[in-house]
Protein backbone atom coordinates (compact mmCIF):
# COMPACT_ATOMS: atom_id res chain seq x y z
CA UNK A 1 0.00 0.00 0.00
CA UNK A 2 1.38 3.26 -0.71
CA UNK A 3 -0.66 5.23 1.82
CA UNK A 4 -1.36 3.09 5.03
CA UNK A 5 -5.19 4.10 5.10
CA UNK A 6 -5.96 4.14 1.62
CA UNK A 7 -5.76 2.10 -1.91
CA UNK A 8 -6.36 4.86 -4.08
CA UNK A 9 -4.66 3.11 -6.76
CA UNK A 10 -7.04 0.47 -6.32
CA UNK A 11 -9.73 2.83 -6.22
CA UNK A 12 -8.48 4.19 -9.25
CA UNK A 13 -8.17 0.56 -11.13
CA UNK A 14 -11.59 -0.28 -10.58
CA UNK A 15 -12.95 3.36 -12.12
CA UNK A 16 -10.46 3.24 -15.03
CA UNK A 17 -11.75 -0.19 -15.78
CA UNK A 18 -15.06 0.50 -15.49
CA UNK A 19 -14.69 4.05 -17.52
CA UNK A 20 -13.43 1.89 -20.17
CA UNK A 21 -15.77 -0.22 -20.46
CA UNK A 22 -18.81 2.36 -20.78
CA UNK A 23 -16.58 3.98 -23.89
CA UNK A 24 -16.37 0.09 -25.56
CA UNK A 25 -20.14 0.23 -24.88
CA UNK A 26 -20.80 3.59 -25.69
CA UNK A 27 -23.77 2.63 -27.49
CA UNK A 28 -25.63 0.59 -24.64
CA UNK A 29 -24.71 3.03 -22.38
CA UNK A 30 -24.91 6.83 -23.80
CA UNK A 31 -26.24 6.55 -27.44
CA UNK A 32 -29.41 4.69 -27.57
CA UNK A 33 -30.80 6.10 -23.70
CA UNK A 34 -30.18 9.55 -25.01
CA UNK A 35 -32.25 8.68 -28.42
CA UNK A 36 -34.92 7.07 -26.64
CA UNK A 37 -35.13 10.01 -24.31
CA UNK A 38 -35.42 12.26 -27.23
CA UNK A 39 -38.16 10.74 -28.97
CA UNK A 40 -40.00 11.64 -25.76
CA UNK A 41 -39.22 15.53 -26.56
CA UNK A 42 -39.83 15.32 -30.23
CA UNK A 43 -43.27 13.95 -29.75
CA UNK A 44 -44.20 16.04 -27.09
CA UNK A 45 -42.00 18.70 -27.40
CA UNK A 46 -42.31 19.41 -31.15
CA UNK A 47 -44.81 17.65 -32.60
CA UNK A 48 -47.59 17.48 -30.16
CA UNK A 49 -46.72 19.71 -27.35
CA UNK A 50 -48.28 22.89 -28.62
CA UNK A 51 -51.87 21.52 -28.25
CA UNK A 52 -51.11 20.25 -24.71
CA UNK A 53 -52.01 22.83 -21.83
CA UNK A 54 -49.39 24.21 -19.80
CA UNK A 55 -48.40 22.70 -16.73
CA UNK A 56 -47.80 25.11 -13.95
CA UNK A 57 -47.41 27.69 -16.31
CA UNK A 58 -44.82 26.12 -18.19
CA UNK A 59 -44.83 24.39 -21.97
CA UNK A 60 -45.74 20.80 -21.50
CA UNK A 61 -42.55 20.09 -23.68
CA UNK A 62 -40.38 21.78 -21.74
CA UNK A 63 -42.06 20.68 -18.57
CA UNK A 64 -41.52 17.04 -19.17
CA UNK A 65 -37.44 17.08 -19.95
CA UNK A 66 -36.53 17.02 -16.14
CA UNK A 67 -38.95 14.11 -15.16
CA UNK A 68 -37.88 12.20 -18.63
CA UNK A 69 -34.54 12.58 -18.11
CA UNK A 70 -34.87 11.68 -14.89
CA UNK A 71 -36.32 8.31 -16.18
CA UNK A 72 -33.29 7.98 -18.05
CA UNK A 73 -31.01 8.41 -15.35
CA UNK A 74 -32.47 6.55 -12.79
CA UNK A 75 -32.72 3.56 -15.33
CA UNK A 76 -29.13 3.58 -16.71
CA UNK A 77 -27.96 4.64 -13.02
CA UNK A 78 -29.39 0.59 -12.14
CA UNK A 79 -28.37 -0.95 -14.92
CA UNK A 80 -24.63 0.51 -15.06
CA UNK A 81 -24.16 0.09 -10.94
CA UNK A 82 -25.71 -3.31 -10.81
CA UNK A 83 -23.81 -4.60 -13.64
CA UNK A 84 -20.54 -3.67 -12.59
CA UNK A 85 -20.64 -5.36 -9.75
CA UNK A 86 -22.92 -8.44 -11.28
CA UNK A 87 -20.47 -9.36 -14.08
CA UNK A 88 -17.39 -10.42 -12.13
CA UNK A 89 -19.65 -12.04 -9.73
CA UNK A 90 -20.90 -13.61 -12.95
CA UNK A 91 -17.66 -14.59 -14.55
CA UNK A 92 -16.16 -15.37 -11.58
CA UNK A 93 -13.23 -12.99 -11.36
CA UNK A 94 -14.91 -11.15 -8.05
CA UNK A 95 -12.45 -13.88 -6.96
CA UNK A 96 -9.51 -10.89 -7.90
CA UNK A 97 -11.71 -8.07 -5.77
CA UNK A 98 -12.73 -10.57 -3.03
CA UNK A 99 -8.81 -11.09 -2.42
CA UNK A 100 -7.37 -7.59 -2.70
CA UNK A 101 -6.28 -5.30 0.02
CA UNK A 102 -8.97 -3.07 -1.04
CA UNK A 103 -12.14 -1.82 1.93
CA UNK A 104 -15.61 -2.36 1.29
CA UNK A 105 -15.76 1.37 0.79
CA UNK A 106 -13.41 1.77 -1.05
CA UNK A 107 -14.63 -0.84 -3.29
CA UNK A 108 -18.41 1.35 -3.41
CA UNK A 109 -16.50 4.74 -4.24
CA UNK A 110 -14.73 2.91 -7.14
CA UNK A 111 -17.94 1.35 -8.38
CA UNK A 112 -20.64 3.90 -8.06
CA UNK A 113 -18.21 6.51 -8.45
CA UNK A 114 -17.79 4.97 -11.97
CA UNK A 115 -21.73 5.07 -12.47
CA UNK A 116 -22.30 8.44 -11.28
CA UNK A 117 -19.65 9.85 -13.54
CA UNK A 118 -21.64 7.93 -16.43
CA UNK A 119 -25.20 9.36 -15.30
CA UNK A 120 -23.86 12.53 -14.62
CA UNK A 121 -23.01 12.52 -18.30
CA UNK A 122 -25.89 10.80 -19.66
CA UNK A 123 -28.12 13.39 -17.76
CA UNK A 124 -26.32 16.37 -19.41
CA UNK A 125 -26.28 15.14 -22.82
CA UNK A 126 -29.61 14.00 -22.25
CA UNK A 127 -30.93 17.59 -21.02
CA UNK A 128 -28.37 19.41 -24.21
CA UNK A 129 -30.23 17.14 -26.82
CA UNK A 130 -33.27 18.33 -25.41
CA UNK A 131 -32.85 21.90 -25.68
CA UNK A 132 -32.53 21.26 -29.84
CA UNK A 133 -36.48 20.65 -29.39
CA UNK A 134 -37.69 22.24 -26.70
CA UNK A 135 -37.18 25.61 -25.10
CA UNK A 136 -35.80 25.03 -21.62
CA UNK A 137 -34.51 26.83 -19.07
CA UNK A 138 -32.39 26.32 -15.65
CA UNK A 139 -32.96 28.51 -13.31
CA UNK A 140 -30.81 27.42 -10.48
CA UNK A 141 -27.85 25.72 -12.71
CA UNK A 142 -25.50 24.98 -9.46
CA UNK A 143 -28.30 23.91 -7.89
CA UNK A 144 -29.61 21.63 -10.43
CA UNK A 145 -26.11 19.40 -10.87
CA UNK A 146 -26.24 19.32 -6.79
CA UNK A 147 -29.74 17.73 -7.52
CA UNK A 148 -28.25 15.68 -10.25
CA UNK A 149 -25.45 14.34 -8.44
CA UNK A 150 -27.11 12.87 -5.32
CA UNK A 151 -30.20 11.54 -7.11
CA UNK A 152 -27.57 9.42 -9.37
CA UNK A 153 -25.57 9.10 -6.78
CA UNK A 154 -28.57 7.17 -4.86
CA UNK A 155 -29.83 5.49 -7.83
CA UNK A 156 -26.12 3.97 -8.46
CA UNK A 157 -26.40 2.79 -5.03
CA UNK A 158 -29.68 0.67 -5.25
CA UNK A 159 -27.48 -0.46 -8.44
CA UNK A 160 -25.18 -1.84 -6.67
CA UNK A 161 -27.41 -3.40 -4.18
CA UNK A 162 -29.37 -4.89 -6.90
CA UNK A 163 -26.11 -6.40 -8.70
CA UNK A 164 -25.35 -8.03 -5.85
CA UNK A 165 -28.58 -9.24 -4.84
CA UNK A 166 -29.09 -10.21 -8.32
CA UNK A 167 -28.23 -14.19 -8.82
CA UNK A 168 -29.15 -13.99 -12.95
CA UNK A 169 -29.95 -11.48 -15.51
CA UNK A 170 -33.71 -11.94 -15.14
CA UNK A 171 -33.31 -9.98 -11.27
CA UNK A 172 -30.98 -7.57 -12.32
CA UNK A 173 -33.44 -6.27 -14.52
CA UNK A 174 -36.90 -6.84 -12.64
CA UNK A 175 -36.37 -3.56 -10.06
CA UNK A 176 -35.63 -1.00 -12.91
CA UNK A 177 -38.65 -2.45 -14.56
CA UNK A 178 -40.93 -3.46 -12.74
CA UNK A 179 -40.88 -0.85 -9.46
CA UNK A 180 -38.54 2.68 -11.45
CA UNK A 181 -40.36 2.16 -13.94
CA UNK A 182 -43.97 2.55 -12.95
CA UNK A 183 -43.19 5.05 -10.12
CA UNK A 184 -42.06 7.31 -12.63
CA UNK A 185 -44.42 7.59 -14.49
CA UNK A 186 -47.17 7.70 -11.85
CA UNK A 187 -44.31 10.50 -10.12
CA UNK A 188 -45.02 13.25 -11.93
CA UNK A 189 -42.75 12.88 -15.25
CA UNK A 190 -45.53 14.12 -16.89
CA UNK A 191 -47.81 16.14 -15.03
CA UNK A 192 -48.28 18.21 -11.63
CA UNK A 193 -49.57 16.31 -8.58
CA UNK A 194 -51.40 19.12 -8.33
CA UNK A 195 -53.18 18.38 -11.01
CA UNK A 196 -54.70 14.96 -9.34
CA UNK A 197 -57.73 14.30 -7.82
CA UNK A 198 -58.02 12.76 -4.42
CA UNK A 199 -57.27 10.51 -2.55
CA UNK A 200 -54.10 9.98 -5.82
CA UNK A 201 -52.97 13.03 -4.42
CA UNK A 202 -52.15 11.87 -0.88
CA UNK A 203 -51.70 8.22 -2.67
CA UNK A 204 -49.15 9.75 -4.87
CA UNK A 205 -47.03 11.60 -1.98
CA UNK A 206 -46.25 8.07 -0.79
CA UNK A 207 -44.01 7.57 -3.91
CA UNK A 208 -40.61 8.29 -3.22
CA UNK A 209 -39.74 9.32 -6.89
CA UNK A 210 -42.37 12.22 -7.31
CA UNK A 211 -39.85 14.48 -4.52
CA UNK A 212 -36.74 13.38 -6.74
CA UNK A 213 -38.97 14.95 -10.12
CA UNK A 214 -40.45 17.96 -8.24
CA UNK A 215 -36.75 19.03 -6.54
CA UNK A 216 -35.28 18.54 -10.17
CA UNK A 217 -38.14 20.22 -11.61
CA UNK A 218 -37.90 23.07 -9.23
CA UNK A 219 -34.13 23.75 -10.01
CA UNK A 220 -35.25 24.73 -14.03
CA UNK A 221 -38.34 26.74 -13.23
CA UNK A 222 -38.57 27.13 -9.97
CA UNK A 223 -42.22 25.96 -9.21
CA UNK A 224 -42.34 22.71 -6.98
CA UNK A 225 -44.94 19.82 -5.79
CA UNK A 226 -43.80 19.39 -2.41
CA UNK A 227 -41.29 21.59 -0.57
CA UNK A 228 -37.74 21.48 -1.61
CA UNK A 229 -36.43 20.80 1.77
CA UNK A 230 -38.60 17.30 1.47
CA UNK A 231 -37.15 16.47 -1.90
CA UNK A 232 -33.25 16.44 -0.38
CA UNK A 233 -34.53 14.61 2.96
CA UNK A 234 -35.64 11.82 0.23
CA UNK A 235 -32.98 11.74 -1.44
CA UNK A 236 -30.09 12.05 1.79
CA UNK A 237 -32.60 9.02 2.71
CA UNK A 238 -32.24 6.66 -0.10
CA UNK A 239 -28.74 7.46 -0.45
CA UNK A 240 -28.72 6.16 3.44
CA UNK A 241 -30.64 3.61 2.64
CA UNK A 242 -28.34 2.12 0.43
CA UNK A 243 -25.22 2.82 2.25
CA UNK A 244 -26.57 0.82 5.01
CA UNK A 245 -27.74 -2.19 3.05
CA UNK A 246 -23.87 -2.17 1.30
CA UNK A 247 -22.53 -2.39 5.19
CA UNK A 248 -24.28 -4.71 5.61
CA UNK A 249 -23.81 -6.89 2.86
CA UNK A 250 -19.92 -6.59 2.96
CA UNK A 251 -19.80 -7.30 6.82
CA UNK A 252 -21.95 -10.59 6.57
CA UNK A 253 -20.22 -11.65 2.83
CA UNK A 254 -24.06 -11.75 1.86
CA UNK A 255 -23.94 -13.28 -1.82
CA UNK A 256 -20.31 -12.20 -2.33
CA UNK A 257 -18.68 -14.54 -0.19
CA UNK A 258 -19.38 -18.44 0.70
CA UNK B 1 7.53 -22.47 14.51
CA UNK B 2 10.19 -19.27 13.90
CA UNK B 3 10.20 -18.77 10.61
CA UNK B 4 6.35 -19.16 9.57
CA UNK B 5 5.53 -16.70 6.56
CA UNK B 6 1.99 -17.95 7.04
CA UNK B 7 0.35 -19.99 10.42
CA UNK B 8 -2.92 -21.58 10.11
CA UNK B 9 -4.58 -22.79 13.35
CA UNK B 10 -7.69 -24.90 13.72
CA UNK B 11 -8.87 -23.64 10.46
CA UNK B 12 -12.66 -24.97 9.46
CA UNK B 13 -15.49 -24.29 7.50
CA UNK B 14 -18.68 -25.77 6.86
CA UNK B 15 -20.37 -24.69 3.35
CA UNK B 16 -23.98 -23.16 3.78
CA UNK B 17 -24.99 -26.61 2.19
CA UNK B 18 -23.66 -28.07 5.25
CA UNK B 19 -20.66 -29.74 4.06
CA UNK B 20 -17.46 -29.66 6.26
CA UNK B 21 -14.81 -28.83 3.53
CA UNK B 22 -12.43 -28.31 6.57
CA UNK B 23 -12.05 -29.75 10.25
CA UNK B 24 -9.31 -28.06 12.55
CA UNK B 25 -6.51 -27.59 9.93
CA UNK B 26 -3.00 -26.63 11.69
CA UNK B 27 -0.29 -25.72 8.89
CA UNK B 28 2.95 -23.86 9.01
CA UNK B 29 4.73 -23.02 5.21
CA UNK B 30 7.97 -21.78 5.71
CA UNK B 31 9.57 -18.47 4.22
CA UNK B 32 10.99 -19.35 1.07
CA UNK B 33 9.79 -23.02 -0.12
CA UNK B 34 7.79 -25.03 -2.34
CA UNK B 35 4.68 -26.29 -0.48
CA UNK B 36 2.84 -29.10 -2.34
CA UNK B 37 -0.85 -29.71 -0.97
CA UNK B 38 -1.89 -33.05 -2.00
CA UNK B 39 -4.90 -34.83 -2.37
CA UNK B 40 -8.21 -36.03 -4.33
CA UNK B 41 -10.92 -33.87 -5.32
CA UNK B 42 -12.72 -32.77 -2.92
CA UNK B 43 -10.45 -32.46 0.00
CA UNK B 44 -10.68 -29.04 0.43
CA UNK B 45 -7.34 -27.86 -0.73
CA UNK B 46 -9.42 -25.12 -2.81
CA UNK B 47 -11.21 -24.15 0.42
CA UNK B 48 -8.07 -23.93 2.71
CA UNK B 49 -6.57 -21.76 -0.01
CA UNK B 50 -9.73 -19.00 -0.74
CA UNK B 51 -10.09 -18.68 3.21
CA UNK B 52 -6.41 -17.26 3.57
CA UNK B 53 -6.91 -15.41 0.17
CA UNK B 54 -9.92 -13.79 1.99
CA UNK B 55 -12.32 -15.38 -0.87
CA UNK B 56 -14.42 -17.61 1.81
CA UNK B 57 -14.85 -17.10 5.19
CA UNK B 58 -13.87 -19.56 7.84
CA UNK B 59 -16.54 -21.04 10.24
CA UNK B 60 -13.37 -21.20 12.95
CA UNK B 61 -9.55 -20.65 13.41
CA UNK B 62 -7.17 -18.36 12.40
CA UNK B 63 -5.15 -17.22 9.64
CA UNK B 64 -1.95 -15.54 10.39
CA UNK B 65 0.43 -14.38 7.61
CA UNK B 66 3.63 -13.13 8.60
CA UNK B 67 2.43 -13.04 12.07
CA UNK B 68 -0.96 -10.62 11.49
CA UNK B 69 -4.51 -11.97 11.17
CA UNK B 70 -5.37 -11.79 8.13
CA UNK B 71 -8.45 -10.55 8.95
CA UNK B 72 -7.81 -7.43 11.24
CA UNK B 73 -4.79 -6.82 9.33
CA UNK B 74 -6.62 -7.62 5.82
CA UNK B 75 -4.84 -5.09 3.99
CA UNK B 76 -1.13 -6.52 4.95
CA UNK B 77 -2.08 -9.92 4.46
CA UNK B 78 -3.78 -9.62 1.18
CA UNK B 79 -0.83 -7.18 -0.03
CA UNK B 80 1.30 -9.82 0.18
CA UNK B 81 -0.59 -12.49 -1.59
CA UNK B 82 -1.02 -13.53 -4.83
CA UNK B 83 -3.50 -15.60 -6.12
CA UNK B 84 -3.79 -18.21 -9.43
CA UNK B 85 -7.11 -19.64 -8.68
CA UNK B 86 -8.22 -22.80 -9.95
CA UNK B 87 -10.63 -21.60 -12.69
CA UNK B 88 -9.88 -19.62 -15.94
CA UNK B 89 -11.82 -16.57 -15.16
CA UNK B 90 -10.94 -13.45 -17.08
CA UNK B 91 -12.02 -10.31 -18.59
CA UNK B 92 -12.79 -11.79 -22.36
CA UNK B 93 -12.70 -8.27 -23.49
CA UNK B 94 -9.66 -6.89 -22.00
CA UNK B 95 -6.44 -6.99 -23.68
CA UNK B 96 -3.34 -8.89 -21.18
CA UNK B 97 -1.38 -5.47 -20.88
CA UNK B 98 -4.97 -3.95 -19.51
CA UNK B 99 -5.67 -6.61 -16.98
CA UNK B 100 -2.16 -7.27 -15.55
CA UNK B 101 -1.51 -3.37 -14.85
CA UNK B 102 -5.35 -3.73 -13.79
CA UNK B 103 -4.47 -5.96 -11.12
CA UNK B 104 -1.70 -3.79 -9.78
CA UNK B 105 -3.53 -1.08 -9.24
CA UNK B 106 -6.30 -3.08 -7.55
CA UNK B 107 -3.66 -4.18 -5.22
CA UNK B 108 -2.31 -1.02 -4.54
CA UNK B 109 0.60 -0.74 -6.09
CA UNK B 110 1.75 2.35 -8.32
CA UNK B 111 1.59 1.97 -12.14
CA UNK B 112 5.23 0.86 -13.24
CA UNK B 113 4.49 0.32 -17.12
CA UNK B 114 8.71 -0.77 -16.80
CA UNK B 115 7.47 -3.75 -14.18
CA UNK B 116 4.79 -4.67 -16.09
CA UNK B 117 6.94 -5.00 -19.44
CA UNK B 118 9.52 -6.93 -17.22
CA UNK B 119 6.49 -9.55 -15.92
CA UNK B 120 5.00 -9.96 -19.26
CA UNK B 121 8.52 -10.62 -20.96
CA UNK B 122 9.13 -13.43 -18.56
CA UNK B 123 6.04 -15.15 -18.85
CA UNK B 124 6.46 -15.11 -22.55
CA UNK B 125 3.49 -12.94 -22.96
CA UNK B 126 4.77 -9.91 -24.19
CA UNK B 127 3.95 -10.56 -27.74
CA UNK B 128 0.66 -11.00 -26.90
CA UNK B 129 0.16 -8.34 -24.79
CA UNK B 130 -2.14 -6.33 -26.98
CA UNK B 131 -4.74 -9.39 -27.60
CA UNK B 132 -8.15 -9.46 -25.88
CA UNK B 133 -8.06 -12.39 -23.34
CA UNK B 134 -11.06 -14.30 -24.95
CA UNK B 135 -8.50 -14.62 -28.13
CA UNK B 136 -6.06 -16.22 -26.07
CA UNK B 137 -5.90 -20.44 -25.21
CA UNK B 138 -6.35 -21.84 -22.30
CA UNK B 139 -3.00 -22.16 -21.79
CA UNK B 140 -1.90 -18.61 -22.36
CA UNK B 141 -4.82 -17.29 -20.23
CA UNK B 142 -3.49 -19.48 -17.69
CA UNK B 143 -0.10 -17.35 -18.01
CA UNK B 144 -2.27 -13.83 -17.78
CA UNK B 145 -3.64 -15.57 -14.15
CA UNK B 146 0.01 -16.09 -13.34
CA UNK B 147 1.33 -12.28 -14.33
CA UNK B 148 -1.94 -10.78 -12.48
CA UNK B 149 -1.26 -12.69 -9.42
CA UNK B 150 2.41 -11.62 -9.89
CA UNK B 151 1.82 -7.82 -10.54
CA UNK B 152 1.89 -6.78 -7.19
CA UNK B 153 5.00 -8.39 -6.41
CA UNK B 154 4.07 -10.58 -4.04
CA UNK B 155 5.64 -12.55 -1.28
CA UNK B 156 3.27 -15.45 -1.42
CA UNK B 157 1.83 -17.03 -4.29
CA UNK B 158 -0.27 -19.39 -4.19
CA UNK B 159 -1.10 -21.53 -7.17
CA UNK B 160 -4.28 -24.09 -7.57
CA UNK B 161 -4.01 -26.75 -9.74
CA UNK B 162 -2.13 -24.93 -11.71
CA UNK B 163 -1.27 -28.02 -13.93
CA UNK B 164 -4.61 -29.18 -14.41
CA UNK B 165 -5.48 -28.93 -18.27
CA UNK B 166 -2.46 -27.99 -19.28
CA UNK B 167 0.00 -29.64 -22.16
CA UNK B 168 3.21 -30.99 -21.20
CA UNK B 169 5.26 -28.08 -22.73
CA UNK B 170 3.50 -25.90 -20.20
CA UNK B 171 3.64 -27.68 -17.46
CA UNK B 172 7.86 -27.78 -18.18
CA UNK B 173 7.71 -23.82 -18.40
CA UNK B 174 5.06 -23.62 -15.23
CA UNK B 175 7.97 -25.49 -13.12
CA UNK B 176 10.56 -23.05 -13.66
CA UNK B 177 8.77 -19.88 -13.15
CA UNK B 178 7.84 -21.31 -10.27
CA UNK B 179 11.46 -22.34 -9.69
CA UNK B 180 12.81 -18.92 -10.72
CA UNK B 181 10.00 -17.42 -8.43
CA UNK B 182 11.44 -19.34 -5.33
CA UNK B 183 15.29 -18.10 -6.34
CA UNK B 184 13.96 -15.09 -5.85
CA UNK B 185 12.36 -15.94 -2.75
CA UNK B 186 8.65 -16.17 -3.58
CA UNK B 187 6.97 -18.44 -1.18
CA UNK B 188 4.76 -20.96 -2.93
CA UNK B 189 2.11 -23.22 -2.15
CA UNK B 190 0.43 -24.99 -4.57
CA UNK B 191 -1.99 -27.61 -4.98
CA UNK B 192 -2.51 -30.73 -7.27
CA UNK B 193 -3.70 -34.04 -7.00
CA UNK B 194 -0.57 -36.18 -8.72
CA UNK B 195 1.88 -37.35 -6.29
CA UNK B 196 4.59 -36.92 -9.32
CA UNK B 197 3.53 -32.99 -9.36
CA UNK B 198 4.63 -32.86 -5.86
CA UNK B 199 7.57 -34.81 -6.02
CA UNK B 200 9.31 -33.14 -8.50
CA UNK B 201 8.46 -29.71 -7.64
CA UNK B 202 8.11 -29.07 -3.61
CA UNK B 203 10.45 -29.12 -0.71
CA UNK B 204 7.29 -30.22 1.71
CA UNK B 205 3.96 -32.24 1.26
CA UNK B 206 1.07 -32.21 2.72
CA UNK B 207 -1.63 -34.79 2.19
CA UNK B 208 -5.34 -33.41 3.22
CA UNK B 209 -8.14 -35.67 2.44
CA UNK B 210 -11.63 -34.71 3.39
CA UNK B 211 -10.62 -31.98 5.05
CA UNK B 212 -8.27 -33.28 7.61
CA UNK B 213 -4.42 -32.48 6.93
CA UNK B 214 -2.88 -36.03 7.72
CA UNK B 215 0.44 -35.33 6.72
CA UNK B 216 2.81 -32.59 6.37
CA UNK B 217 6.29 -33.22 5.85
CA UNK B 218 9.62 -32.95 4.03
CA UNK B 219 9.26 -34.39 0.55
CA UNK B 220 11.79 -37.08 0.84
CA UNK B 221 10.24 -38.64 4.10
CA UNK B 222 6.97 -38.28 2.22
CA UNK B 223 7.67 -39.78 -0.28
CA UNK B 224 9.13 -42.34 1.34
CA UNK B 225 5.86 -43.01 3.44
CA UNK B 226 4.12 -43.04 -0.02
CA UNK B 227 7.08 -45.38 -2.00
CA UNK B 228 4.22 -48.59 -1.54
CA UNK B 229 3.47 -51.00 -4.29
CA UNK B 230 1.18 -53.81 -4.57
CA UNK B 231 2.11 -57.55 -5.39
CA UNK B 232 -0.59 -59.17 -7.69
CA UNK B 233 -0.71 -62.81 -8.36
CA UNK B 234 -3.12 -63.81 -11.26
CA UNK B 235 -3.79 -67.73 -9.38
CA UNK B 236 -4.11 -70.48 -11.67
CA UNK B 237 -7.19 -71.71 -9.09
CA UNK B 238 -9.44 -69.60 -7.47
CA UNK B 239 -8.88 -69.66 -3.26
CA UNK B 240 -11.81 -69.65 -1.05
CA UNK B 241 -9.52 -68.46 1.61
CA UNK B 242 -6.03 -67.33 2.80
CA UNK B 243 -3.91 -69.94 4.25
CA UNK B 244 -2.24 -70.23 7.68
CA UNK B 245 1.05 -70.54 6.24
CA UNK B 246 0.84 -67.21 4.74
CA UNK B 247 -0.68 -65.03 7.17
CA UNK B 248 2.87 -63.17 8.09
CA UNK B 249 2.19 -61.26 4.92
CA UNK B 250 -1.33 -59.83 5.78
CA UNK B 251 -2.64 -61.15 2.12
CA UNK B 252 -6.05 -59.93 0.53
CA UNK B 253 -7.72 -61.67 -1.93
CA UNK B 254 -9.58 -60.06 -4.58
CA UNK B 255 -11.38 -60.62 -7.38
CA UNK B 256 -13.56 -63.54 -5.84
CA UNK B 257 -10.20 -65.47 -4.74
CA UNK B 258 -8.64 -65.25 -8.14
CA UNK B 259 -5.89 -62.87 -7.02
CA UNK B 260 -4.13 -62.21 -4.10
CA UNK B 261 -2.87 -59.07 -3.42
CA UNK B 262 0.49 -58.13 -1.07
CA UNK B 263 1.10 -54.25 -0.24
CA UNK B 264 4.73 -53.86 0.42
CA UNK B 265 7.08 -50.76 1.38
CA UNK B 266 9.93 -50.59 -1.31
CA UNK B 267 11.96 -48.69 0.91
CA UNK B 268 12.02 -51.44 4.05
CA UNK B 269 15.07 -53.18 4.27
CA UNK B 270 12.86 -56.01 3.29
CA UNK B 271 10.33 -56.42 1.11
CA UNK B 272 9.13 -59.52 2.04
CA UNK B 273 8.34 -60.67 -2.09
CA UNK B 274 11.32 -63.08 -2.62
CA UNK B 275 10.14 -64.74 0.75
CA UNK B 276 6.96 -64.52 0.08
CA UNK B 277 6.82 -65.91 -3.53
CA UNK B 278 8.98 -68.86 -2.39
CA UNK B 279 6.58 -69.99 0.38
CA UNK B 280 3.67 -69.66 -2.25
CA UNK B 281 5.97 -72.29 -4.65
CA UNK B 282 6.39 -74.45 -1.37
CA UNK B 283 2.98 -74.56 -0.70
CA UNK B 284 2.27 -75.72 -4.29
CA UNK B 285 0.37 -72.72 -5.66
CA UNK B 286 0.26 -71.99 -9.02
CA UNK B 287 -0.08 -68.35 -10.46
CA UNK B 288 -0.55 -67.45 -14.38
CA UNK B 289 0.56 -63.99 -13.64
CA UNK B 290 2.46 -61.64 -11.34
CA UNK B 291 2.38 -57.91 -11.45
CA UNK B 292 3.86 -55.03 -9.39
CA UNK B 293 2.21 -51.40 -9.30
CA UNK B 294 2.84 -48.34 -7.37
CA UNK B 295 -0.21 -48.05 -4.97
CA UNK B 296 -2.27 -45.34 -6.28
CA UNK B 297 -3.47 -42.09 -4.33
CA UNK B 298 -6.03 -43.38 -3.08
CA UNK B 299 -4.43 -46.26 -1.90
CA UNK B 300 -1.81 -44.10 0.43
CA UNK B 301 -4.14 -41.97 1.91
CA UNK B 302 -6.07 -45.17 3.16
CA UNK B 303 -2.64 -46.29 4.25
CA UNK B 304 -2.13 -43.09 6.28
CA UNK B 305 -6.02 -42.57 7.18
CA UNK B 306 -4.86 -45.82 8.96
CA UNK B 307 -1.65 -45.26 10.21
CA UNK B 308 -3.70 -41.99 11.86
CA UNK B 309 -6.15 -43.90 13.22
CA UNK B 310 -3.97 -46.37 15.19
CA UNK B 311 -1.76 -43.83 16.90
N1 LIG C 1 -19.34 -23.21 -2.56
C1 LIG C 1 -19.50 -24.41 -2.01
N2 LIG C 1 -20.66 -24.74 -1.44
C2 LIG C 1 -20.84 -25.95 -0.89
N3 LIG C 1 -19.90 -26.92 -0.87
C3 LIG C 1 -18.70 -26.64 -1.42
C4 LIG C 1 -18.44 -25.38 -2.03
N4 LIG C 1 -17.17 -25.39 -2.50
C5 LIG C 1 -16.68 -26.61 -2.20
N5 LIG C 1 -17.59 -27.37 -1.55
C6 LIG C 1 -17.39 -28.73 -1.05
O1 LIG C 1 -16.33 -28.72 -0.13
C7 LIG C 1 -15.49 -29.83 -0.31
C8 LIG C 1 -14.08 -29.36 -0.60
O2 LIG C 1 -14.04 -28.74 -1.85
P1 LIG C 1 -12.73 -28.08 -2.44
O3 LIG C 1 -12.12 -27.22 -1.39
O4 LIG C 1 -13.09 -27.42 -3.71
O5 LIG C 1 -11.81 -29.34 -2.70
P2 LIG C 1 -10.54 -29.54 -3.65
O6 LIG C 1 -10.07 -28.19 -4.06
O7 LIG C 1 -9.56 -30.26 -2.79
O8 LIG C 1 -10.99 -30.35 -4.80
C9 LIG C 1 -16.12 -30.65 -1.42
O9 LIG C 1 -16.91 -31.64 -0.81
C10 LIG C 1 -16.96 -29.67 -2.16
O10 LIG C 1 -18.07 -30.30 -2.74
MG1 LIG D 1 -9.82 -27.46 -5.94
Amino acid sequence: MTNGGFNGEGVYAIYRFEMARALRTLWQSLVTPVITTALYFVVFGAAIGSRMTDMDGISFGAFIVPGLTLLSVFMQSIFNASFGIYFPKFTGTIYELLSAPISSLETVLAYVGAAVTKSMVLALVTLATATLFVDVRVEHPLLMLMFLFLITTAFCLLGFVIGIWAQNFEQLQIIPMLIVTPLTFLGGAFYSISALAEPWRTVTLFNPVVYLISGFRWTFFGVADVPVWASVAVMLAIIAACLTAIIWVFRTGYRLKQ
Amino acid sequence: MTDAILSIRGLRKAYASGTEALKAVDLDIRRGEIFALLGPNGAGKTTLINIVCGIVTPSGGTVLVDGKDHLEDYRHARSRIGLVPQELTTDAFESVLSTVTFSRGLFGKRRDPAKIETLLKRLSLWDKRKAKMMELSGGMKRRVMIAKALSHEPDILFLDEPTAGVDVELRRDMWDIVRKLKSDGTTIILTTHYIEEAEEMADRVGVISRGELIAAEDKHVLMQKLGRKTLKLTLAEPMAEIPGELAEWNLELEDEGHILCYRFDTNAEKTGVPSLLRRVSDLGIGFKDLSTRQSSLEDIFVGLVHEERAK
